[in-house]
């Protein structure tokens, strides 16, 4: 049976981590579809059926889909679901909000961000914040999982997937869109940077975390922060790194003043190459670190931006 | 209105877990548990509403062995009301967690439910958004803000990249994220007078509820560990390992 992967898109291109799902759905079987619902999603379809490896994009037009409420989209996934065995969701804010709902108007479990496909009704998924690892097997006819997506590669493009029309199933009446405050920034997001530089409780206040955002500029870099930067309010929460902020797996990934608390290293302890500075040198990010600097952070990071070249 | 928070009971946040020699599970014999941290937001949460007049009775609902009644008497000693505890030695996984809400709701008929996000053990964020789908209600998830007005409230909700604003007609599902507010401490004269408040103590049988697994842990293990590296003296060092042996930039 069929797969499908529902898509979270800008209305003009699906999610970067939708290419991640894609290639999470094709370890569970061979037949990826892909769900692009929308109010004017024509364009995003059209990238999803780019997508290497997916075989036909269905495209739900309804106004009710422009903003992703979970209570407007699940009915319609339900609806979709008896025709496939699994339906696959990056694990995005997305993903979390609607996968639930879904898997219980279907009366199956879902298996929450798996990170690796054993087999297709076996998965490997994160327990405490990444401090074990779960083998967990589903009994559901229909399989709901949700993949994190900074564990399975991105896809290639060039697919040719023919994108086929469904109508909506309506407005369930429940919710209504208000409106978004997201943050504005030319830097890359977070999750899919490949150069992460990050600060924490170290950098003593918000100002200080300029010092980082030219380091950051020059490097091409997203900027993080640990969950104490942003409690103490240095930055807003959306740049938390860390069991209750983002999982990130860049190449490189710079922790500036981050003394390496459990929660913080689950967000990022899968990248490639991982830097620490800190004057502390029995602070526990060291003990993760491929590279660390026992030293001011205020002395080394003007240091380090000087003697790295402008990407 | 009355408000129905769920409180689970896991392993403390500040406890270094261990997995079991026989990789069947987490140990936790002889290891401080407390309440969800994202539970005791929820209590907060429904608790400050009473106190603004929204709410008129707060009760804390616990799935579990008979020691989630102690994380329903820490609810109590924050200030709820009353608690319920559906009593079972059974592995509870999220979809018969919501099932067991949905049943006390019916019976309660509470018209607003706060939850937690996510529990820091299974680390799931499913209940709220399963128990909204059971009842037909609608959820508002990730809460940064609550406002309760007539008959619906805005959320707030943290989402990739910034913050959503959302109305929803109540009765709804609201989950908490970490900066809805902060929980208050009990105090000493309130834990005593928890002690007094009554918890209804139920069967899953009673309540209709099949609660059987849907889903079979296989193993638990370690994660890979990560080898600690080298330390490095100077930045122009840092930067030639950087370029040369990493390749990162």
């Amino acid at each position: 049976m069929a797969i499908l992967v529902v898509a979270a898109h800008d209305g003009k291109t699906v999610r970067a981590n939708v290419s991640n799902a894609v290639v999470a759905a094709s370890q569970m079987g061979s037949d990826v579809h892909v769900l692009v619902a929308g109010s004017n999603a024509g364009e995003a379809a059209k990238s999803a059926a780019a997508i290497a490896g997916v075989a036909k994009v269905l495209q739900a037009e309804d106004a009710a889909y422009a903003n992703w409420l979970a209570e407007d989209i699940a009915p319609l996934v339900v609806k979709l679901a008896p025709n496939y065995s699994h339906i696959v969701m990056a694990a995005d804010s997305v993903g979390k909000n609607i996968a639930p709902r879904v898997a219980a108007l279907l009366d199956v479990a879902q298996i929450s961000e798996a990170i690796q496909v054993v087999s297709p009704d076996t998965f490997v998924r994160p327990i405490y914040a990444g401090n074990a690892m779960a083998t967990v097997q589903s009994g559901d006819k229909i399989k709901v999982v949700t993949i994190r997506p900074t564990n399975f590669k991105a896809g290639a493009g060039g697919g040719t997937a023919a994108v086929e029309q469904i109508g909506g199933a309506g407005a369930a009446g429940l919710s209504s869109f208000v409106g978004a405050e997201l943050s504005k920034s030319e830097r890359p997001e977070l999750t899919s940077a490949k150069i992460v530089v990050s600060g924490g409780r170290g950098l003593a206040s918000g100002e200080n975390f300029k010092m980082l955002e030219a380091l950051a500029d020059k490097l091409g870099a997203g900027l993080g922060a640990s969950r104490a930067a942003v409690d103490a309010g240095y930055v807003p929460n959306d740049y938390q790194v860390g069991q209750t902020g983002k999982v990130v797996a860049p190449d490189l990934y710079i922790a500036i003043g981050i003394s390496g608390a459990i929660q913080h290293l689950a967000g990022m302890k899968d990248s490639k190459t991982i830097v620490a500075i800190n004057k502390d040198e029995e602070a526990p990010i060291f003990q993760v670190a491929d590279y660390g600097i026992v030293g001011d952070l205020f002395q080394i990071v003007p240091e380090l931006t000087a003697a790295v070249e402008k990407k | 209105m009355k408000v129905l928070v769920a409180v689970k009971r896991v392993i403390d946040y500040n406890v270094k877990i261990r997995v079991k020699a026989d990789n069947t599970g987490v140990e936790t014999a002889n290891v401080k548990m407390s309440m969800n941290p994202f539970d005791e937001i929820a209590v907060e949460e429904a608790l400050r509403m009473k106190e603004k007049g929204l709410a008129t009775e707060v009760i804390a609902f616990s799935a579990g062995p008979a020691q989630c009644q102690e994380t329903i008497r820490t609810a109590l000693a924050m200030g709820a009301d009353r608690g319920i505890l559906v009593q079972t030695d059974a592995e509870l996984q999220p979809l018969a967690v919501a099932k067991l809400l949905k049943a006390v709701v019916d019976k309660e008929q509470p018209g607003l439910v706060i939850v937690g996000k996510q529990a820091i053990d299974d680390d799931s964020n499913q209940t709220g958004q399963m128990l909204a789908a059971l009842l037909g209600w609608s959820q508002g998830t990730f809460a940064n803000k609550l406002h309760v007005a007539d008959g619906s409230a805005e959320v707030k909700r943290e989402v990739d990249g910034g913050l959503e604003n959302i109305k929803i007609k109540l009765p709804a599902v609201i989950t908490t994220d970490l900066r809805l507010n902060e929980p208050r401490y009990a105090s000493l004269p309130n834990i005593m007078k928890a002690k007094k408040k009554p918890i209804e103590v139920l069967a899953p049988d009673a309540l209709g509820v099949d609660v059987a697994p849907r889903i079979k842990t296989l193993k638990v293990e370690e994660p890979p560990k990560r080898k600690a590296g080298i330390k490095v003296k100077t930045v122009a060092e840092l930067v030639d390992k950087l370029r040369n042996e990493a390749g990162v930039i």
